[in-house]
């Protein structure tokens, strides 16, 4: 385990007791810095968002706009060079970025489940899929006889649509999909409260890609867990999520309902991304994103979209970092066309 | 009208295990002619296991057909050699998936780009083969100071394939095999990549067989389409009506599991039957899975003439004129 990133455990903010409106995953400020060879890289900077239980947030953005730094920072995950330089995670009435190193494992899967990018190829290859889950019991001290984690794994299994058959296989005897399901149901085997999925389809078709996303959505109903997943598939995101946030250079621009978000997009790259996805009616139009995406080592100066943004080519557009100002309705945006009341400017 | 290229009856069945074999068909009777003087773009659709990638392999000439044959400007290609061999060597480029792991990352784009003109001796000077990788780089939307020198790990994704394309272009091909080519690269940035195909066809005349699982961004790019599934032409024709009006159980299910970016497009209106690994024999591949299945999908559907510019393979159609399988490139527009 990564101990740069662990603070001492204080158990006076550690325990403090959830009250009924308190939503089930709360990440204040959380900050990740990755101290390189050519300087640092600011990989995620002052998120905060909260979650209810029962919701599933999306996270869209570029490759290196920081989704998956902020899936491993919440489950602890940041390697060396990197380091998480602040924020707190709180699942429930637990703060993870506080607890301790044994604790965190134990959190891991039993509060806070993780499914990787590409989850098919980190099962092991030459253990059957039955032994990996019920080491995952094991090492996460449920007690009981072989047959009663067997039937454990089995419940998991049919859960996600999988024959008992499958905890007797390995591998390489199941296809994309089935790997991909097997990964949930391990990651659901403990009844998390909050489960992150990062792009858990992104190498399957679309019909299988369909499965496993109804999968996902029927276990999220039945353990009524919070789902965060990451990925830069906007049409994904329309059928599946219910509020969307949209990161850029390690940073939400735009958090909002896949209504509002679909509707009436409010932060420039929001409308980018969304004007550039194909549909039936704009045949052979094809309307990407100008420029890149910005290098972490050199952001641009004030709004770090500036460079790329129809509006940013004036003040303070160019020289002032602009702040997350919450709209009507709840919805936050960090851009200068709004200002602290939430008003339109210009 | 001379034909670039043409499939007849082209099958290929992997064969596996000494004592007890068995055979995939991986790709079976399949013919296609693609014709020189109208460029087009075609899509291979289908999901894993339908045979697409081995339809590309074929077309490349890294595989050979284990019945029919694959002809280039009326020379079978396992047949090729000397002049002819590196004329269709040179013409037939590829562009494949993972633009990450195609590169060899100790060269420079420029040594990348080099080889193909010092190989097919495109250049008489040093000065000249610049220019044409200049123009090459310029043609695929990227700036050439920005790329040439950078070593592939400082070039973006998007960057990456964008620079295959342009290695394919300055061999100034007839036929550029797109396999997957947006499938790892940001959504932001496919628009680009297929925007710059799609340029190649119209401007440079290049025909493009765009292979994909992914029918939003064939519907955008190409003007006719193949669906595939275990290795079978289930439905063919003008992308408009195919994707617009599926008329095959499968293409129907593709269509309706799309996850458009549309929140009064709802998908998943039609029940997905489990897949099972069954042997499919002679039958109809899709028939485990199909809800309308019926006796007389045991035997193999023939491809059936729905509209103009439009078949499937599909029973439902009976009544419809058949079309046999030689036929198939009838169906589909230039």
């Amino acid at each position: 385990m990564n101990s740069m990133t662990t603070t001492a455990p204080d158990a006076r903010t550690a325990m403090r007791p959830a009250t009924a409106a308190t939503p089930v995953l709360r990440v204040e400020g959380l900050e990740v810095t990755y101290y390189t060879d050519l300087g640092r890289a600011k990989a995620l900077d002052n998120v905060s968002f909260t979650l209810n239980s029962g919701e599933k947030m999306g996270v869209v953005g570029e490759s290196g706009s920081g989704k998956s730094t902020m899936a491993l920072a919440m489950m602890r995950m940041i390697k060396p060079p990197g380091r998480v330089e602040a924020g707190k995670v709180w699942v429930g009435d637990t703060e993870l970025v506080s607890l301790n190193t044994e604790d965190m494992r134990k959190a891991r899967l039993g509060k806070i489940a993780y499914i990787p990018q590409g989850a098919m190829n980190s099962l092991n290859p030459v253990i059957r899929i039955g032994a990996q889950m019920v080491d995952a019991l094991k090492s996460h001290d449920v007690k009981g006889s072989s047959a009663e984690l067997r039937d454990r794994c089995f419940a998991a299994l049919h859960s996600v649509d999988l024959d008992p058959g499958v905890f007797r296989m390995y591998a390489h005897e199941l296809s994309g999909g089935m790997k991909q399901r097997v990964c949930i149901a391990i990651g659901i085997l403990l009844k998390p409260q909050v489960i992150i999925c990062d792009e858990p389809t992104s190498a399957l078709d679309v019909v299988t890609q369909r499965q496993v996303m109804e999968t996902i959505d029927r276990v999220q109903d039945e353990i009524n867990a919070a789902v965060i997943l990451i990925g830069h598939d906007m049409g994904l995101m329309a059928q599946f999520v219910d509020k969307v946030a949209v990161m850029y250079a390690g940073r939400l621009v735009e958090v909002a309902t896949v209504r509002e978000m679909f509707t009436d997009p409010k932060h420039p790259y929001s409308r980018a991304l969304i004007a550039s996805l194909p549909n039936l009616e704009n045949k052979g139009v094809f309307q990407g994103i100008p420029g890149l995406a910005p290098s972490l080592l050199r952001l641009p100066s004030g709004c770090a979209f500036h460079p790329r943004c129809p509006h940013g080519n004036q003040d303070p557009q160019r020289s002032v970092r602009p702040e997350e100002v919450t709209l009507a309705g709840g919805r936050k945006v960090t851009c200068h066309l709004y200002d602290a009341e939430g008003v339109k400017n210009g | 009208m001379a034909n670039l290229l043409e499939l007849r009856n082209v099958s290929k069945v992997y064969q596996r295990g000494l004592i007890s074999s068995h055979a995939t068909v991986a790709l079976r009777d399949f013919s296609l002619t693609l014709n020189e003087e109208e460029p087009t773009i075609l899509t291979v659709a289908g999901e894993s296991g339908s045979g697409k990638t081995t339809l590309a392999m074929l077309l490349l000439g890294f595989i050979t057909p284990t019945v029919g044959e694959i002809v280039y400007r009326g020379k079978n290609i396992s047949g090729l050699t000397g002049r002819d061999r590196m004329a269709y060597r040179r013409e037939v480029q590829a562009v494949f998936q993972d633009p990450f792991a195609v590169f060899n990352p100790f060269y420079t784009v420029d040594h990348l780009l080099s080889v193909p003109i010092r190989r097919f001796k495109l250049a008489s000077s040093r000065s000249e083969a610049r220019s044409k990788m200049e123009e090459s780089l310029s043609a695929v939307g990227l700036r050439p100071e920005d790329v040439l020198g950078r070593f592939p790990h400082q070039l973006s994704g998007g960057q990456r394939q964008r620079i295959n394309v342009a290695r394919a272009l300055l061999l100034k091909p007839r036929l550029l095999i797109a396999d997957e080519p947006v499938s790892m690269v940001d959504a932001s940035l496919r628009a680009t990549i297929l925007e710059t195909l799609r340029n190649l066809q119209r401007d440079y005349g290049v025909s493009i067989i765009y292979i994909t699982h992914d029918l939003t961004t064939a519907y955008h790019i190409s003007k006719s389409i193949v669906v595939l599934y275990r290795g079978g032409v289930m439905e063919a024709g003008d992308v408009d009506k195919v994707i617009k009006n599926p008329q095959h159980p499968y293409t129907q299910l593709l269509v309706d599991s799309i996850p458009w970016p549309n929140l009064e497009q709802r998908w998943g209106q039609q029940p997905i039957q489990a897949r099972s690994g069954q042997a499919i024999g002679e039958g109809c591949p899709f028939l485990p899975r199909c809800p309308h299945a019926m006796d007389i999908c045991k035997t193999r559907p023939p491809l059936f003439q729905i509209e103009p510019k439009h078949a499937a393979a599909c029973f439902l159609y009976d009544k419809q004129p058949q079309i046999a399988a030689e036929k198939l490139s009838e169906q589909l527009p230039a």
